[in-house]
This record gives C-alpha cells, structure tokens and sequence, in this order.
C-alpha cells in the first residue's frame, strides 16, 4: 500500500535536506507542496469573495467529506457504498428534528450540545445497520443493496409526516451561536468546514494506515486470507462502515448549516449518485481525491451554467455535462483525476530519464 | 411435488392454508363483520389484481435487469432509462402511427438497437471489471436522462390504448351483495390491465422455454454459470452477451411502452423503475427469471396493499420486505450462491 498511499509525495522518502534534521521525522517527510497548500486555504478569505467561500468552497469541503466517508469504504474497504448521502442526510434531519428549525411543532427544541451527539449518534448508527445489511453480501451487490437503502430513506422522509415533515422538510436550521460567532457567516463556515475537512482527512489517513487500515485492506484484497489468519471479517467491514457514518454525519450537519434546511431532495437520489460521481471523479486511490473531485464538482455546477450560456447551449444541459465529463473519467482513467496526475508524472519521469 | 409434501410437511400445511385463506378472501362475499374491520372487499380486490399487474410491469423489467446481470455480472444502471426511452418511443409511435400494437415492436427493437450499440462499443471493452462497467451505466444513465429531458421536456406523457381496449369488463368475482334486495355485484377492471398481464405472462413463459429448452438457452445458462468454461468450449460468447444485452434491453423497452399506458411517462419513471426492479432483482435473487416473478409479484403487491392499507409506510413496507430476505437468505429467494 505504500506505493498508492503515498502517491501525492513520492519523493517524500528520499527528499531529506540536512537543514531540516532537527524537526521530528513525520514534518520531514511532509512534502513542500502541501505546505503551500495549507498556506493558500488558510488565507483564501483574504482574497475571495463570500459567494466563493461559500458557494464554491464551502460546498466543496462539505461534499468532498461525504465522498472522503465513501472514499474510505471503497478504496480501502473495497465495498462501493452509495449510503454515504443518505446517512449524512440523517445526520441533518436529526439536527433539525431534536433541535430548532422553522417548523417547531415537530422540532423538539432541544439545545445544541444535546443536539448534535445525538444526531451523530443516530446518523452513525443507521450508517452501521445499512453497513450491516450490505456486507452480507459482497463486491457489486453492495452497489444495488445500498441504492436501495438510500432510496427507500428519500421516499419515506418524503412520504411521512409525522416526524420528517414530508416534502418540505425543515427550513430555517441555523447552526449554534457559539463563541459569539455567526458560523452562518461566510469566513467563519469556511473556516468550520476547512477544520472539519482536513480533521477527517487526517483521521482518514491515520486510520488507513492503522493497524485496523491495514487489516481492512487485507481484507479487500483477500478476504478468505484474513479470515483463514483469524480476523473477523464482517466486524472490520462494519466498523469501516461505523468510522465511515460518522465522517458522513458531521458532513450532514455541516451541510444542513450551509443550507439553512433540509429536505428528502438533500438526499435524493441524485445527490447520492452525484457524491459517487465526486468519489470517482477525484480517484479512489487516496483521501485527497475526493476533495479534488468536490471542487471540481462545484465548480462545474455553479460556472458550468454561465459557460454553457456563453457558447450558446441551453444553461438546463449541466447535467449533460457532469454526466459526459464522468463518462469520459471513467473509460480513459478508472482511478480519477489522481490517476491521470500519477500517470503524467510517470511519463514525465520516462521522458526525463530517456534524455 | 410429492417430494416437496414428503420433505417439509409443516411448510406445505402452511402453503396449503394460505392458499385456503387466499382463495376464501377473493372468492367468498365477506361476512359484515370482515368489511368492518378491513373495509370493502371491492377495495381488496382492487389492490389484489392492481398488484398483480403492477407485478407484471415490474417483471418485464427487472427480468431484462436480471438476464444481463446474471451473464454478464453487469448491474446495468441505465436500465430505467433504457425502459423510459422505449415508453417515449412507445408514445411517438402511437401518435405517429395510431397503433399501439406497432409500438411494441418498435420499441423493442430500438432499444435492443441502442443495447447492442452500449454493449459493442463500451462494456466489450472492460470485460471483467464489474465496478467500472457500473459506473459507466450510471454515466450513461444521467446523459440519457438529460437527453431525454431536452427532448421531450419534464411534463406527463400517457400512451392512449386502442378502443377496443378501453373500458372495463365484469370478472365473475363477487365484490359485494347488496344487503337490501340480495343481488350479487361483480367486480369490473380495466381491459387494459388485464390484457397487459396476460401478455407478460407469457412472454414469462416464452423466456422461460426460450432458456430451458433452446440451443441458446443451454449457452445462456451455461454462461451464468461459469463463462469462461463456456468460452473455452468454442462458444462465441461475444456474440451471446451481445444477443442477451439486446434482448434484455429490448424487455426494458417494451415495458416502457406497458408503463406509459397505465401509467405515465416523466422524468424520474427512470430511477423509478430501476430501483423497483433493484428491489425485485434482490429480494428474487441475482440471475433468476422464476425469483424475478415471484420478487416482482410479492413487490407489486406489498406496494398496492401498502399504500391502500397504509398509505405513510408503503415504501417502508416494500424495504422491509427487502432487509427480512437480505437478513434470512443474502442470495435472494430463488438465488443461488
């Protein structure tokens, strides 16, 4: 696995100035490119507008941890879940539903560090029993198993009334006044939602390279093998499930925040493939693909309109767009943006080793 | 049967009363005090032969589904597109020509056209990689559904039935005895249903002898089984994975042009359809054309009875169905492992 885990930085190993002996060994081995890439987020504020904070990257960390929880599960798990949405939708629902929101006779009220454990809580535990149901059968099945779920969650938020309010869902769901800050406010969500991305970004890395990571790779790779060397199968395939749910769940209520309501349409089906799309897109090789594939993602949806405009095409053929631009992702490089990146790099290398 | 009797005695006592009982609900005028607690028999039997039509569309179109998943291991993603664009064809060609009947064929043919066309130029080219050729479908899936949407935008289409098809007729069953004078009322159901149930009744037939006693069923079946032994014994497989994608699509089609007449045609029948045949596909096990009937029927029914009997959980009701066979029998109900 080092190989692919290590994709981003492959001179990591070797690059080891004398300068830097000092430091500890694991900020040695942190490439120079994500530093300028942790400088450039922290300060995009300072050069952007709310609307791009926002709607471009507010969006962006927000579903690119959805698809990271799907991200987790199919590329070191091997188990391609399109639940991933609809548990963060879950998250958001149970949000809106313990805490406050414009329709309080459903809305219990309740106050937000109350609210929100309990809506991880639930949210992880719902991603769990799906998890539960779709490991008992295995590879492309899991695909069929978990659409299934994810669509009976639409139908019946929108169909029931009682406790999910039906089609319109609940609206007005403002985050928690905390410290004195309205997160609502484009740089503070920016700064929530970069805080929350690159904290599951960590955690993702961390725990694939874990000793529970590993074994969940072995068993992707060879399930009979693990299972013959005395590792639980099914519980690793839940537990990557668990960890996956909670990502997705503080995912959810990000996403409720930033959208100030939720309904069954957070976590339709289309959102639910479109997160599948963003995974795939990006590549599932590595924790930062999804992130890629996010932004490209929300950049296509929120400029592709004007440029389709632009060139005299009908701004509705967005979805033509999002569509071909994943057809062609997916026959010319099944592993994503990531994949084409690793591959010009390597035929850069042939090129400069030929001379 | 005798072996089946002799075997599970307790589960044939079991089939045998339900049957009694199902059998006594439909044929029987019910007692006052079953129409109170469960309301009007008219309204059962409704729900009943609804269901078991409805059973059959989504036969028709999981059984597609599940042909070309158990050949080629290919969950084909696109296929409630594929059965969306043949009810718009469906209803071009009716308009077009005025005949309903021309319709189905036409339909069938082009979609099994554009099946063919999908199979040749993209999955021959990623054979074995089951993951990408899904990912492919749903690709396919939402531009055809965009394209569709440019062409004939979001509103409703229904396809008209040929007059001798509208209306009603009166089955033999009592649906209610008038307390007053005592006079039997029959129950009367559209022509239309009834005709269309008939038909994927046999076209189930017709699949089922076309599977289990033609030359290109023997391969067919050989091929789910264990497709490079297949090849290996001089089969062209290419050329029945081409034939079962196009027939399979062609189903898909057809059952569009089912669904636009007693239904309607709209953006999203696509995931609709493909999410019940998903389920139906699930709950009768991967591959199998008896478990897609009897997964459709139990589907069709659950959904009927469901939103009659209880409107807010209809879909709860099929899911349930759905983890219940997931939870006993992971393979499906007449799946193989």
């Amino acid at each position: 696995m080092a190989a692919t885990t290590n994709t981003l930085n492959p001179d990591a190993d070797r690059a080891a100035p004398s300068a830097a002996q000092s430091l500890p060994d694991w900020l040695n081995r942190i490439h120079p490119a994500v530093w300028l890439l942790a400088l450039f987020l922290l300060f995009v504020p300072a050069f952007t507008n709310d609307f791009i904070q926002l709607q471009v990257f507010g969006w962006a960390f927000v579903l690119g941890m959805i698809a990271l929880s799907l991200m987790f599960l199919a590329g070191y798990g091997g188990m391609v879940s399109l639940v991933q949405m609809t548990v963060a939708g879950c998250a958001g629902y149970m949000y809106a539903i313990f805490g406050h929101s414009a329709f309080m006779e459903v809305s219990l009220g309740w106050p937000w560090w109350a609210t929100i454990p309990i809506a991880l809580i639930i949210a992880v535990l719902f991603g769990t029993i799906s998890g539960a149901l779709a490991v008992r059968t295995e590879g492309i099945y899991t695909i069929m198993i978990t659409l299934a779920i994810a669509s009976a969650f639409f139908y019946f938020t929108r169909q029931n009334y009682t406790i999910f309010n039906g089609f319109s869902g609940f609206n007005a769901v403002r985050p928690p006044p905390l410290f004195g800050v309205d997160w609502k406010q484009a740089t503070p969500f920016y700064y929530l939602s970069l805080f929350f991305a690159t904290l599951s970004f960590l955690a993702v890395l961390y725990v694939s390279r874990s000793s529970f990571g590993l074994a969940l790779q072995g068993v992707r790779d060879n399930a009979r093998r693990m299972e013959a060397l005395g590792f639980n199968v099914t519980a690793h395939r839940i537990a990557a499930y668990s960890f996956a749910a909670l990502i997705a769940a503080v995912a959810g209520i990000l996403l409720t925040w930033l959208n100030g309501q939720i309904s069954p349409g957070t976590a339709g089906i289309g959102p639910v493939i479109d997160i599948l799309i963003i995974a795939v897109v990006g590549g599932l090789r590595h924790p930062i693909g999804p992130f890629i594939g996010a932004l490209i993602y929300v950049v296509l949806r929120t400029f592709a309109l004007d440029a389709l405009v632009a060139v005299g095409i009908a701004g509705e053929r967005f979805q033509l767009l999002i569509g071909l631009g994943f057809l062609l992702i997916v026959l010319f490089s099944p592993d994503g943006v990531l994949g084409l990146w690793s591959r010009w790099r390597a035929r850069l290398r042939k090129r400069r080793s030929e001379l | 049967m005798r072996r089946f009797l002799e075997r599970h005695p307790l589960w044939s006592l079991v089939i045998l009363v339900a049957v009694a009982v199902l059998l006594w609900l439909i044929l029987a005028p019910w007692p006052p005090g079953m129409v109170e607690t469960f309301g009007r028999k008219k309204v059962f039997l409704n729900a009943l032969f609804n269901g078991i039509t409805l059973g059959a569309l989504y036969f028709l179109v999981a059984s597609g589904f599940t042909l070309i998943f158990g050949l080629m291991r290919n969950i084909n993603l696109a296929h409630g597109s594929l059965y969306l664009l043949g009810g718009y064809i469906g209803y071009e060609i009716t308009e077009w020509t005025g005949s309903w009947l021309a319709s189905f064929v036409i339909a069938f043919v082009a979609v099994a056209i554009l099946g063919i066309v999908l199979q040749v130029t993209i999955f021959r080219w990623m054979e074995g990689q089951d993951l990408r050729q899904t990912l492919v479908t749903i690709g396919v899936s939402i531009v055809m559904a965009d394209i569709m949407l440019w062409i004939w935008g979001g509103d409703f289409y229904q396809i008209l039935p040929p007059d001798w098809l509208v209306g009603a007729v009166e089955t033999p069953l009592i649906s209610s005895i008038s307390r007053r004078t005592g006079d039997p009322s029959y129950l009367k159901y559209p022509m239309v249903r009834l005709v269309i149930f008939f038909a994927a009744v046999v076209i189930g037939v017709v699949m089922w002898w076309l599977l289990n006693r033609t030359r290109i069923g023997i391969m067919i079946r050989a091929g789910v089984d264990d497709r490079d032994m297949l090849a290996a014994s001089g089969v062209r497989i290419q050329l029945v994975f081409v034939i079962v994608f196009a027939f399979g699509a062609g189903l898909a089609g057809l059952a569009g042009v089912v669904g636009g007449t007693f239904q309607s045609l709209a953006p999203g029948e696509d995931i609709r359809f493909l999410l019940a045949s998903l389920v139906v596909v699930i709950v009768g096990g991967m591959g199998s054309i008896t478990g897609a009937a009897l997964g459709a029927l139990l589907i069709g029914l659950a959904e009927q009875f469901g939103s009659v009997y209880m409107p807010t959980y209809a879909v709860v009701g099929t899911f349930l169905i759905m983890v219940a066979v997931l939870a006993f029998r992971p393979q499906g109900l007449l799946g193989r492992k």
